[in-house]
């Protein structure tokens, strides 16, 4: 076997819309529009973008979570389940959907620090979730497993017996990625899980999901607007622009070479501590999801936008090996992606 | 204008809109009617229903037609006195205790657990009977919104409660706004589904009770409303003689009533719902 | 020159629990700092160290226990309105939560106008806003007669800057203001920071966690960490060469956008947020990894090291040799 990995999600011309419908008035919100990722085993893969790009709609795509309004409009989605050949999630039964989760892939929910049970001990929880999975595993054998995790990921040791009101937000964002890696999962999936966390936490945070990559050798996909964090953790980074990857490549590749005006402005509206420069933020606001402007949808914001670029939208060109970017200054680029 | 078009694609806002404009005109043709209803013997007694007496007569000798139409005027009376007045009461109180908190609070919430806990109903009977005499539609009005305000000014409190802590509070109070124009103009608009939804509830309620006090003989049995007219209808034991057209108009008028308020309050608290409207807005 | 802002020995304490078992929580803890007019002073920590009470207590939403305030070298009396005797304003951290959601936002700037009396007929407070918009990047048409959901949060941030402008302020408290707001985006609300500054002569307390925009705006900075200021100085001084274990634990762990940059060490987080609260000594000590047997038992005191206040026993005497 060469050192090539293996896929363990992709999607294909991935379309996930919110259909609306309000006293008569309809909206279709584009949050997933022609999306097509590749995702290998044993890396964190980091998606990057504004609020409203359509980040946390492709999270649940992804995690096969399709709640009206959000509908699967077309495009595929892959699991590569135990090894064997790509399953086609539209074509599995809601049980073995159910299976699923947790073991193979986990979500944790933007905000998960208030996803916990405030009436329940976090034993308890545990017991919860848990338990519909290991169902020939006692308790006891539940809080062994749970116990050694709680100390291998550094959290204080009687933090099972405490209630969610009694930590703090970051603790409890700490405990819920714990409890979402406890069944090993292959795929575990966060949508900015340090949002909204002081910065030593957010580091400890961080610090968490690597050690856990480490161990279990998974992949970790992770959704954050804040480059930094994809600076100190992600391997491969993905970038979201109203609804669409835009950019794609090795965490290297991004930050000293972006080649999308949208990467370049992201980068460089980030202050560089130690540096007191003026630096602006990005022009002008992000599209609403419901209303794209035609072609590429950054061509209202973007200093290098032409003709072509109201009109239609590019597929993917290679500058670089295994970096790809979908801008008109590169070409028209391929609208599939190569084997 | 807006606000009723968007309204009306709800089907049961429309269906119940007719409705209650029907029972309305009902009403206000009491105006033109030829009998005074306060006498008897009008009219011939017990006639089936025809073209000169459209839903019969009563063994009162009263014209069922436009006995209905002034009972329903009556019913309306009474019940939108309560609705009202009880909304006011349950407005400022729940205002009142939720912003200004601390002992105010608690003497407020005081008298309106007691309304909720103490057998109103027994109290209400006992006070019926003293007034009997005296008792007109203002004041019986008056005396079912009594049973109105208590649970209502405890959920208008909560939500005051929790709007206080949110920071447009604090924005407003920046911006140097006194406290009440602050409660008025910053909570009310998200206080307005509850009041409107339970003022439509309280006014079917109101209704209710008083067909209940009737029944029992607790009103003055010679003004018609829908529960005097069930009352005298029961009393001449029309069900047992099958004098259908007597004891069904009443029955009939309070189920269309009853229906076509619980629609209204559903559709419009939906519609006025903050977490829908914010959606619309702007949109 | 009187000092716009002194705060002296302001303490806060909570009391928390039921009649059967109370414990008191100093949320603030003897703090003592001063701003200068068309200055940007930084309270930087993480939460739960105190800054946003002592934002709360010097706007005067919360009484101080003990203490005094000082505005433009005049105590704050209690339940004292600020933002009307002296020119003091405030933003908030969840810019959509600043506006009732159900009503629109000029209605917030009318009333301001209205309240302190900026303006006496329509057309001049139309005038006033517009002027004021134009100063955070935005015009009267794009804004008159929308919701707040019909705007950015980077926007609504604005927005909130511009009606705290109305009164021509000179202190202008900023509690987290870009927090909520996405990282490519905070530079526009910092920027403006430094603009207020330049062009009005406003000064600006800020409150964050975030270092980086702190060392890009402030002129001086203060580190709090549960109640107490461990280190303040001008920040160069602090950022650039943190003496307080926690201040350089805190620039360490800014994640930087640059992935040659990525952190070697690890940070142990074991420790319940309340335990730490109510440690005898240093509150630092139990995560501190120059802790000495005196922290744990003795509060250290305010020293001054090359002119950066700093609340360390590493620089008492006794250690230097």
């Amino acid at each position: 076997m060469t050192g090539k990995k293996q896929t363990i999600l992709r999607t294909e011309h991935l379309k996930a819309f919110y259909l609306l419908e309000m006293h008569g008035t309809q909206k279709v919100v584009k949050a997933v529009n022609d999306v097509d990722l590749t995702i290998y085993e044993n890396e964190i893969y980091g998606i990057a973008g504004e609020s409203g790009c359509g980040k946390t709609t492709l999270m649940k795509a992804l995690f096969n979570d399709f709640v009206p309004p959000l509908r699967l409009v077309s495009g595929k989605i892959y699991y590569r389940i135990n090894w064997e050949e790509e399953v086609d999630v539209s074509k599995m039964s809601p049980e073995e959907v159910r299976q699923l989760r947790m073991e193979y892939i986990s979500y944790i929910p933007q905000g998960s620090m208030s996803a916990l049970n405030p009436v329940l001990k976090l034993k308890e929880t545990y017991k919860d979730f848990v338990g519909s999975h290991l169902g020939d595993q006692s308790r006891e054998e539940i809080f062994e497993l749970a116990y050694k995790q709680i100390l291998a990921l550094g959290l204080p040791k009687n933090i099972l017996d405490l209630y969610p009101h009694q930590l703090s937000g970051g603790m409890r964002q700490r405990v819920t990625i714990a409890l979402a890696s406890l069944l090993k999962p292959r795929i575990m999936i966060g949508d900015e899980p340090t949002t909204a966390l002081d910065v030593v936490v957010q580091r400890g945070v961080i610090q968490m999901l690597r050690t856990i990559q480490e161990n279990f050798k998974n992949t970790i996909i992770l959704v954050t607007h804040d480059m930094g964090v994809h600076a100190n953790i992600a391997d491969r980074i993905g970038i979201m622009y109203a609804g669409k990857i835009v950019e794609e490549g090795t965490t290297e590749q991004i930050f000293r070479n972006p080649r999308h005006p949208y990467t370049q402005f992201l980068i460089n509206s980030l202050p560089k501590f130690g540096d007191k420069d003026v630096r602006h933020s990005v022009p002008g606001s992000p599209p609403s999801l419901a209303d794209i402007p035609a072609g590429c949808p950054f061509h209202p914001r973007c200093p290098h936008a032409m003709e072509i670029c109201t009109q239609q939208m590019p597929g993917f060109s290679y500058p670089d090996e295994n970096h790809k970017v979908a801008c008109w200054l590169f070409g028209e680029g391929k609208h599939e992606q190569p084997a | 204008m807006k606000i009723l078009g968007d309204l009306f694609r709800d089907y049961r806002f429309a269906l119940s809109f007719i409705v209650l404009l029907i029972i309305v005109i009902l009403a206000l043709l009491s105006i033109f009617s030829p009998y005074d209803p306060t006498l008897w013997n009008v009219v011939p007694r017990d006639m089936r229903p025809s073209a000169e007496y459209w839903l019969g007569t009563d063994s009162n000798g009263q014209d069922i037609f436009w006995q209905a139409t002034y009972a329903i005027r009556n019913s309306l009376i009474i019940s939108l006195i309560a609705g009202f007045v009880s909304r006011v009461i349950a407005i400022l109180v729940g205002m009142i205790a939720g912003y200004t908190g601390g002992a105010t609070d608690r003497v407020l919430m005081f008298i309106s657990d007691s309304l909720l806990v103490i057998p109103l109903f027994l109290i209400f009977v006992l006070l019926a009977m003293m007034v009997r005499e005296h008792m007109n539609l203002v004041i019986l009005g008056l005396m079912l919104s009594i049973f109105g305000w208590a649970w209502d000014a405890r959920l208008i409190r909560s939500m005051i409660l929790s709007l206080r802590e949110r920071e447009f509070t604090k924005t407003a109070i920046l911006s140097g706004t006194g406290t009440l124009k602050l409660v008025w103009n910053e909570y009310m608009p998200f206080t307005m589904p509850l009041i409107f939804s339970t003022l439509i509830n309280n006014i079917g309620f109101a209704i209710g009770l008083e067909i209940t006090l009737a029944i029992i003989g607790l009103v003055d049995l010679m003004t018609p409303t829908l529960g005097t007219m069930l009352n005298w209808a029961l009393f001449y034991q029309s069900t047992f003689l099958g004098r259908w057209w007597w004891v069904l108009t009443p029955v009939v008028l309070s189920l269309f009533l009853f229906i076509a308020l619980y629609w209204q309050s559903v559709s419009i608290s939906e519609y006025l719902d903050p977490r829908t409207r914010i959606q619309r807005v702007g949109a | 020159m009187n000092n716009l802002l002194e705060v002296n020995e302001l303490s806060k304490q909570y009391s928390q629990g039921n009649v059967l078992a109370r414990v008191t929580l100093t949320a603030v803890d003897r703090v003592t700092f001063y701003i200068k007019p068309a200055e940007i002073f930084t309270l930087a920590g993480e939460s739960g160290c105190g800054k946003t009470t002592t934002a709360k207590v010097v706007i005067g939403f919360e009484e101080p226990t003990s203490g005094t305030i000082l505005h433009n070298g005049k105590p704050q009396t209690p339940n004292e309105k600020v933002w009307i005797t002296e020119g003091v304003q405030a933003i908030f951290q969840d810019p959509f939560s600043t506006f009732n959601p159900l009503r629109t936002v000029d209605r917030y700037f009318f009333e301001t106008i209205q309240n302190l009396i900026l303006a006496v007929s329509k057309q001049q407070a139309i005038d006033l806003i517009d002027q004021k918009l134009r100063l955070v990047g935005l015009t009267y048409q794009e804004f008159a007669g929308k919701y707040p959901n019909e705007f950015s949060g980077g926007q609504l941030q604005r927005i909130s800057i511009a009606r705290a402008l109305l009164s021509n302020p000179t202190l202008l408290i900023a509690d987290e203001p870009v927090s909520m707001v996405d990282a490519s985006l905070r530079m526009s609300i910092v920027n403006l920071f430094k603009k207020l500054r330049d062009t009005l002569g406003v000064s600006i307390l800020y409150i964050t966690h975030d270092l980086a925009t702190a060392y890009y705006v402030s002129d001086r900075i203060a580190i709090m960490f549960r109640g107490n200021i461990v280190e303040m100085g001008t920040v160069e001084q602090v950022l650039m060469n943190p003496r307080h274990p926690y201040s350089k634990l805190l620039r360490d762990s800014i994640p930087q956008a640059d992935p040659s940059k990525r952190w070697t060490t690890t940070v142990t987080l074991s420790e319940l947020e309340q335990e730490e609260y109510l440690r005898q000594g240093c509150k630092f000590a139990g995560r501190c990894p120059d802790v000495m047997e005196i922290c744990k038992g003795v509060v250290p005191a305010d020293l001054n090291v090359d002119g950066v206040l700093v609340k360390c026993h590493l620089y008492s005497e006794k250690k230097e040799v």
